[in-house]
């Protein structure tokens, strides 16, 4: 598919790759269309900021998946490592006892510094021990889900400190100029991966590696070095998501960030990104996310699916407003 | 090869139990517990209440050993009770992951001649269980509709379901039985998975879709709290009351200070498992007959009972 492109002129190219970067935003126009229609509560601004508001999570997770599925690989670990940052960013703030914002600041150091670690392990894993990363972040998926459960001791790990957890929960749910703080930061975050993916050398790096790594190598990538960056970037994504996780409830379960992962991919696909790597598409990612979102809130909206179907018809609207975005580029 | 010295090793181990069995009466006994390992709220609560129990029976009746072991799933269950077979217990309480899958294996525990008791999900074949400690899903369904016929009278209530099984199948449609008749009407049902942040989402779509709702039936304490920080948010005045379900400790502490949005909990006790493990063993000291079946009752936890329920030091 990249060899197409590279050989098609460059005025078609830009052509071809802006219908192709769009397809996600079409089928979000008519996501938003379908929902309208179905009820007219659904076009209110609470309801439509609280929908990307909370996909917030998944969109700041999925613009890390971006970069790793690109480069060609894979991460299932990201809900698991998402629930034991946001457990033991907890306890540190719980330990650290204060009420101010320097032991929020610290807590935050933590969270970001063990999500960097995990990622960096799953990518030292994955290069050094030149295992699939299926396996590898299934592993470790399994490693970081069971030691939230630990900590926990199978309940709930809960900020105690009141005062933090009030100076904390603006950062979910206040808005600043009217759009609310997480939204915000899921545009920063998509805007620098934007910036590493298509302006620098790294996020050629990672597009070539993705797409041929012989070829890649044989031109000089430093293939491990660029591998294992995507997992880091990755997890210090998680870890972003978790500093806006926590103020929501304050909490951390064993069933926190539950099936992330699976959602995280899916966003990453319907942006644009091929699964087998070669190619990134950081804002498509991020209406991935936001579509995955609407289509749950859409459901609950209605009123003629059954709550037994909602599943069912969730999973149709995917299929096909992927099947839109196709002939949407093919049409072309 | 290795199997077949595995089987032997595992065979020896269950004539071995049957030896002691016919000892018991000398009052050195044995109780192996098999439970769900502490992967969600409810579970980290039994696994808690079977070990705080275990401590106590054993220093109550001198002679009593008991084994607590969790598994993380159905097969791995499976497992342990031979492993507690093998160690030679007298009895064995076991609370099952699926009842279908381990009423196979229990029956080869009884047919040993073990004392079996079973705990929450009940065996294919009751034939098997010597004693049936229940928790009362329906009754717990029933229980909250009664609260809000009584407390509410009249007005829309929103539902929040768990995951999609038999018990939150029985629950659901006995609390809407219990409705029936009363102004009270339910409005909405979805599956909020007995998550927090799915029932934060969840209820944020409810508020936007109805613009009056009088009170919300949570059904779950994990899930009223995901509710109460949507409402918050929404900073909306029409709701009256959330009530959970469950029993865990903050709530129970909530319904203890006077929490207006909390004003009441339907228990569902993790501490069954100490009910069952206190009657075995009393079968074991006592003259008393223990056989039968116990249904615990779904009790309503309000403010002036609620510190029969509050245990701090429990994980749930």
């Amino acid at each position: 598919m990249t060899e197409t492109v590279l050989r098609t002129s460059p005025e078609k190219r830009r052509f071809s790759v802006d219908m192709r970067a769009l397809s996600p935003f079409i089928a979000l126009i008519v996501l938003i269309i379908a929902g309208a229609l179905i009820n007219p509560d659904f076009l209110t601004a609470s309801n439509l900021l609280n929908v990307v508001t909370r996909s917030a999570f998944i969109a700041i997770i999925a613009v890390g998946a971006t970069f790793v599925i690109a480069g060609g690989g894979l991460d299932l670990s990201v809900g698991s490592m998402a629930a034991l940052t946001a457990g033991v960013m907890i306890l540190t703030l719980n330990n650290l006892g204060g009420g101010d914002l320097g032991t929020l600041a610290l807590g935050m150091l933590a969270a970001i510094a063990l999500s960097a670690a995990c990622g960096m392990a799953n990518g030292l894993i994955v290069t050094f021990g030149r295992i699939e990363p299926f396996i590898v972040t299934l592993g470790t998926m399994g490693i970081f889900r069971s030691l939230v459960i630990w900590l926990a001791a199978g309940g709930t790990i809960t900020m105690r400190n009141f005062e933090l957890r009030e100076l904390y929960r603006p950062v979910y749910f206040d808005s600043i100029f009217g759009i609310p703080i997480p939204i915000i930061a899921f545009m920063v975050v998509a805007a620098i991966g934007a910036l590493i993916l298509y302006r620098t050398s790294f996020g050629r790096h990672v597009v070539a590696l993705g797409s041929n790594e012989d070829v890649a190598r044989y031109s000089g990538v430093p293939i491990w070095r660029v591998r294992t960056l995507t997992y880091v970037i990755q997890g210090i994504c998680v870890g972003i998501a978790v500093l806006v996780y926590v103020p929501r409830l304050g909490s951390a379960t064993p069933t926190t960030g539950l099936l992330w992962e699976l959602q995280a991919i899916t966003a990453v696909v319907i942006g644009g990104t091929a699964l087998k790597g070669g190619i990134g598409r950081v804002w498509g990612t991020v209406v991935g996310a936001v579509i995955l979102e609407l289509v749950a809130n859409i459901m609950v909206l209605s009123n003629f699916v059954s709550e037994f179907l909602v599943g069912a018809v969730q999973g149709a609207i995917i299929i096909i407003a992927m099947l839109v975005q196709r002939s949407v580029h093919r049409g072309r | 090869m290795k199997a077949t010295v595995l089987k032997i090793a595992l065979a020896t181990g269950l004539m071995a139990g049957v030896a002691t069995g016919a000892v018991a009466q000398k009052k050195d006994v044995t109780i192996g517990v098999s439970i769900p390992a502490a992967t969600h709220g409810w579970t980290g609560g039994v696994v808690y209440h079977a070990q705080e129990t275990a401590k106590q029976l054993e220093k109550g009746y001198p002679g009593l050993k008991v084994i607590v072991k969790t598994s993380p799933d159905g097969a791995a269950q499976a497992n342990a009770i031979d492993d507690l077979m093998s160690q030679k217990v007298d009895a064995l309480v076991v609370l099952p992951f699926n009842s279908d899958e381990l009423t196979n294996p229990m029956r080869e525990v009884k047919k040993s001649g073990t004392f079996v008791t079973i705990v929450d999900r009940g065996l294919k074949d009751p034939s098997i269980q010597d004693i049936y400690v229940a928790g009362n899903n329906p009754e717990f369904g029933r229980v909250a509709g009664k609260y809000f016929v009584d407390n509410l009278k009249q007005g829309n209530v929103v539902v929040f379901r768990g995951i999609p099984t038999v018990i939150d199948e029985e629950r659901v449609t006995n609390f809407e039985k219990a409705l029936e008749g009363s102004g009270v009407k339910v409005i909405d049902k979805q599956y909020a998975n007995w998550n927090r942040d799915d029932a934060f989402k969840v209820m944020q779509d409810y508020l936007a879709k109805h613009p009056k709702i009088d009170a919300v039936w949570a059904s779950d304490d994990d899930m009223a709290l995901g509710v109460l920080e949507a409402i918050r948010q929404a900073k909306r005045e029409d709701i009256k009351f959330v009530l959970g379900g469950a029993g865990m400790k903050d709530m129970v502490k909530r319904v203890m200070d006077g929490d207006k949005m909390i004003p009441a909990d339907v228990s569902y006790p993790p501490s069954m498992i100490s009910t069952a493990m206190g009657v075995t063993a009393a079968h074991f000291y006592t003259n008393a007959p223990m056989r039968g079946t116990y249904v615990l009752d779904a009790q309503l936890i309000t403010k002036d009972n609620a510190k029969e329920h509050y245990f701090p030091n429990s994980p749930f």
